[in-house]
């Protein structure tokens, strides 16, 4: 079996009714799909088949043999994160971060299709995604700035280098020296 | 896990009838979201599964007032149709779960874990749907009624109907984090006058509610006709009395609708 995985072409050599969530995580280690209920109920699992927002735990790799599938981590990069990946960062729409992957595929998704959602198409879209951190306010808040494009411009995510001359430097309590 | 012979993911529909066979030792596979938990958690140990992803099963055709629908379409493919088969496909779980969702998989659904499965199954009672299906004595096509009390064995190829002249689908809402549909009630008005009403979640597979359709005409008294065409049951997402007292505002308001919808 073949897989076209974020652009790389892969063979894949699990057995045909694992589900693609476990190939993607343990024969390809693409860690962002999260394994939580692993029974279609949570969402954290979302990965884009052939453009389409779908639960990889429930997709025997078999049924998507030869397909090009999209995870969070072809769609933005520490260094360089996505649209939405920055919106939620600068809304805090984020929390444990779990759910994250899941949310930020299927709002990729609504994006792609409508790039003006309205708040109920949002809440259409990420109906099957369930977050136990945040609730919901932040994370409607976070598809919406990122469809109105309002994230910052340049960069990742914030590094300590950013910090400016005469900041002082962040101390976790209990690290060596 | 199974060894690699027996999975097989049929390229058509022909060599999907002959992979089934008479469906003995055979896991059908549409969308997997029934399925593939219990196989994930090792629940199900298939000894031959059948993957319908492929077998040309997912056509939709609408033409002179009659719907056909391949075993293998995906419920988010039927949500534009009207009343009540498009609003009752919306109505189930979320759009990723209907994009992988089958019609098939539906009519076959059982109860699930203390809940009730096969939300369609309620709608296309309403418009008289038939199963046209395969599997031992070769194919045949039967009211849906039919299919649902003996529906073992039987590989689905497509459901059928002819479009109803006025449709109505009303459900209790779920919230956000049940995938379920607790109770819902679809109705149908025919080109011969006659009403068809059905529910989902008043029983292990969708009820038809004959006595609510014989009085049809008066929403209020349909609803608490319903009653007697049904054994509501405790799960966990409603219990029994809860059921058997919102069954006949749903009637009674799916009657309405279908009145208004004249």
């Amino acid at each position: 079996m073949k897989l076209t995985v974020n652009g790389r072409a892969h063979a894949i050599e699990s057995a045909p009714l694992t589900p693609l969530l476990r190939v993607l995580r343990e024969e390809l280690t693409i860690t962002s799909p999260k394994a939580g209920c692993q029974q279609g109920g949570c969402g954290a699992c979302t990965v884009l088949v052939d453009g389409k927002p779908v639960r990889s735990c429930l997709l025997p790799v078999a049924a998507v043999d030869g397909s090009e599938v999209t995870t969070l981590e072809g769609i933005g990069t520490p260094e360089r994160l996505a649209p939405v990946q920055k919106a939620f960062y600068e809304q805090y729409g984020s929390q444990c971060g779990f759910c994250t992957p899941g949310f930020l595929m299927a709002t990729h998704a609504l994006l792609e299709r409508n790039p003006s959602p309205s708040r109920e198409d949002i809440e259409h879209a990420l109906a099957g995604h369930v977050c136990r951190c945040t609730g919901y306010v932040k994370i409607l808040a976070s598809v919406e700035a990122a469809a109105r494009g309002d994230v910052a411009e340049s960069g990742g995510e914030p590094s300590l280098d950013d910090a400016q001359p005469g900041e002082p430097e962040v101390l976790i309590p209990g690290s060596p020296a | 896990m199974a060894a690699v012979t027996d999975v097989v993911l049929p390229a058509t529909p022909e060599e999907a009838v002959s992979a089934f066979g008479d469906g003995a030792g055979v896991t059908v596979v549409g969308g997997g979201t029934i399925v593939m938990p219990e196989i994930s958690a090792g629940r199900l140990t298939p000894a031959k599964t059948l993957l319908l992803a492929r077998a040309g099963l997912s056509g939709i055709t609408r033409e002179g007032g009659k719907v056909t629908i391949g075993a293998a379409a995906p419920l988010e493919s039927l949500v534009d149709l009207p009343a009540p088969v498009g609003p009752c496909a919306a109505n189930v779980g979320d759009v990723e779960i209907r994009t992988q969702a089958t019609v098939g998989g539906n009519l076959c659904a059982g109860e699930g874990h203390g809940a009730p499965r096969g939300d369609l199954q309620g709608a296309l009672l309403a418009v008289g749907a038939q199963v046209r299906s395969a599997g031992a004595g070769g194919e045949r096509t039967e009211p849906l009624e039919d299919f649902l009390s003996n529906r073992g064995g039987r590989l689905v190829l497509d459901v059928s109907y002819d479009e109803p002249s006025a449709g109505a689908f009303v459900a209790l809402d779920r919230p956000h984090t049940h995938e379920y549909t607790t109770l819902a009630v679809s109705a149908a008005r025919h080109a011969d006058g006659s009403v068809r009403i059905a529910a989902t979640g008043a029983g292990g597979t969708g009820t038809r509610l004959a006595s609510a359709e014989a009085a049809a005409s008066d929403p209020r008294a349909a609803g608490e006709a319903a009653l007697q065409d049904v054994t509501p049951h405790d799960d966990a997402l409603a219990s029994a009395w809860y059921r058997s007292k919102v069954l006949p505002v749903l009637v009674g308001r799916a009657l309405t609708r279908l009145q208004e919808n004249r």
